[in-house]
């Protein structure tokens, strides 16, 4: 696969590590009543959808940065990558 | 119809007439006692041991293509229980006695072939760490041998002793492991489960599950509506896309693993082989081809095929450990998909949801557990409790903090 890198253009998966679904941006408030329950949920349970996913990949061998790849789980078909910093803004 | 040599002397006389289908092809009633969803060899187990070992008569089990067409057919057919964690390795150990006693339960022959697995180890500290294995293994009655170096080379001379960077100082070795011919797994199941009564039907997709407040009361599926008092789904590679349908998220990715054969060669490896520096593992099939595989492709797909980064350090671990393996050619690749769960361990449990049943998140060693998954799902499926040895295969276990991680990687699943 090839991962369209906002800054270094086409660039192989291979260097990149995954990190799962783009939702882990989103960390649950940690001072909710029910933060614990929370927090469960957020580090152990996933979507897991078949079609469309947006998922992190973290440029370990390149320039370190975060995406936010869209990619089709059932044709690895990469519609859509972003900059995670720019996604958590 | 048993099958037997004094058969195979009739139908031979018959010119093979006689055989006849393994098993039938019912249309679906508009009711079951129980509904198993998934015809792989999981689903087929479960049928089975519920209909032999506790007496249930009304059962389904639906299959949304054909059996043997999933999983069951794409793994690399490796049964061994060198496990080390208390909530593993007492249900892996009862899975082998089962391998070991199947093909007279089903009478069927599957192949069975206890030739060894063997693990390799590279260093002192794996070699600490086998030594910790076996002695868990033991401790549960399974078996396991910690060979050194001139052990090892007396079953496998022609592997790469003299590597500067991965010496191959021994290996823990299971000799009751080996490899059981895997279709002949899901056909044996299906014709046992068949001639009990179980109706397999195939050909029948689940679109989604009847949940009337909060009790599951059946299934939409592509041949209509079929309804059930419980419902058991074992379909693991599609864990989440089919319990997303009843409104459940699962602590499970889905991952592709790819796995390979060679051109057939005259035999050469006796046993099984897995290389402890990298993620590789071997062994030679009946008609001579190399079976072998690696590491999964390590994001969420639900494509049965990999990318080439895997297949080329599949290679390299393949030349890594063997160097006579580069004049092989490779024959086929292909991929299947696995739950992987967040610890690397599966579950077998009810689920929030009153007679909806779950089994599943194999990761990649779902072949080796199918009679003790079976036998396990079948007897939480018709007692309500969980069976002694899968006591721990609790899908609330990380909100207990109660995790079955045998390589202490934490919740990343392409980790494990």
């Amino acid at each position: 696969m090839l991962i369209n890198h906002p800054l270094l253009g086409p660039r192989d998966a291979q260097e990149f590590v995954y990190k799962g679904d783009a939702s882990l941006l989103q960390r649950p408030d940690p001072m909710a009543e029910d933060a614990l329950e929370k927090f469960t949920d957020y580090a152990y349970l996933r979507d897991n959808p078949a079609g469309e996913h947006r998922e992190l990949w973290y440029h370990e061998q390149g320039d370190r940065s975060w995406l936010v790849v869209t990619r089709n789980t059932l044709t690895h078909e990469i519609l859509d990558v972003q900059l995670a910093s720019e996604v958590a803004r | 119809m048993d099958y037997s040599v004094l058969r195979v002397i009739k139908e031979a006389l018959n010119n093979h007439k006689g055989w006849g289908p393994a098993w039938r092809t019912p249309t679906p009633k508009p009711h079951y006692d129980i509904v198993i969803v998934g015809g792989g060899g999981h689903g087929l187990a479960t049928a089975f041991y519920l209909a032999s070992r506790y007496g249930m008569r009304n059962i389904a089990v639906l299959e949304k293509g054909w059996l043997g067409g999933g999983n069951v057919g794409r793994n690399t057919t490796i049964v061994r229980s060198n496990y080390m964690l208390p909530g593993n390795e007492p249900f892996y150990e009862l899975s082998m006695k089962l391998w070991e006693g199947l093909e007279h339960e089903l009478n069927y022959n599957a192949m069975v072939s206890q030739r060894g697995v063997l693990n390799l180890c590279h260093s002192d500290a794996q070699r600490d760490a086998f030594r910790k294995r076996g002695n868990a293994m033991l401790l549960q009655g399974a078996d396991a041998e910690l060979l050194d170096t001139e052990g090892v080379r007396k079953l496998y001379p022609y592997l790469n002793f003299e590597d500067a960077r991965f010496p191959i100082l021994g290996g823990l070795l299971q000799r009751r492991g080996g490899t059981v011919r895997h279709d002949a797994v899901a056909w044996g199941y299906a014709r046992a489960a068949d001639q009990l009564g179980v109706d397999i039907i195939q050909n029948c997709e689940v679109l989604g599950f009847r949940i009337e407040h909060g009790q599951v009361s059946g299934l939409e599926t592509s041949r209509g509506f079929i309804g059930a008092n419980k419902v058991g789904t074992a379909v693991a590679g599609s864990s989440g896309r089919l319990l997303s349908k009843a409104g459940i998220r699962l602590p499970i990715e889905s991952h592709v693993l790819q796995a390979f054969v060679s051109e057939g060669l005259k035999p050469v490896i006796p046993g099984v082989i897995t290389f402890g520096a990298g993620h590789f593992y071997l062994s030679q099939s009946d008609k001579g081809g190399l079976v072998f595989g690696g590491d999964i492709d390590g994001y969420n797909t639900y494509a049965q095929r990999g990318n080439m980064p895997v297949v080329e350090d599949v290679c390299e671990g393949a030349m890594g450990l063997m160097p006579m393996l580069g004049r092989a050619r490779m024959l086929r690749s292909w991929g299947g998909i696995m739950d992987m769960s967040m610890d690397g361990s599966p579950f077998i449990d009810r689920t929030n949801i009153k007679g909806l049943f779950f089994n599943g998140g194999w990761c990649y060693g779902g072949f080796k557990a199918t009679p003790a998954s079976g036998l396990c799902f079948a007897h939480l499926l018709a007692t309500d409790t969980s069976h002694e040895v899968a006591t721990q295969m609790r899908l609330d276990r990380f909100a207990r903090g109660a995790m079955i991680d045998e390589k202490g990687q934490g919740a990343q699943p392409n980790l494990h």
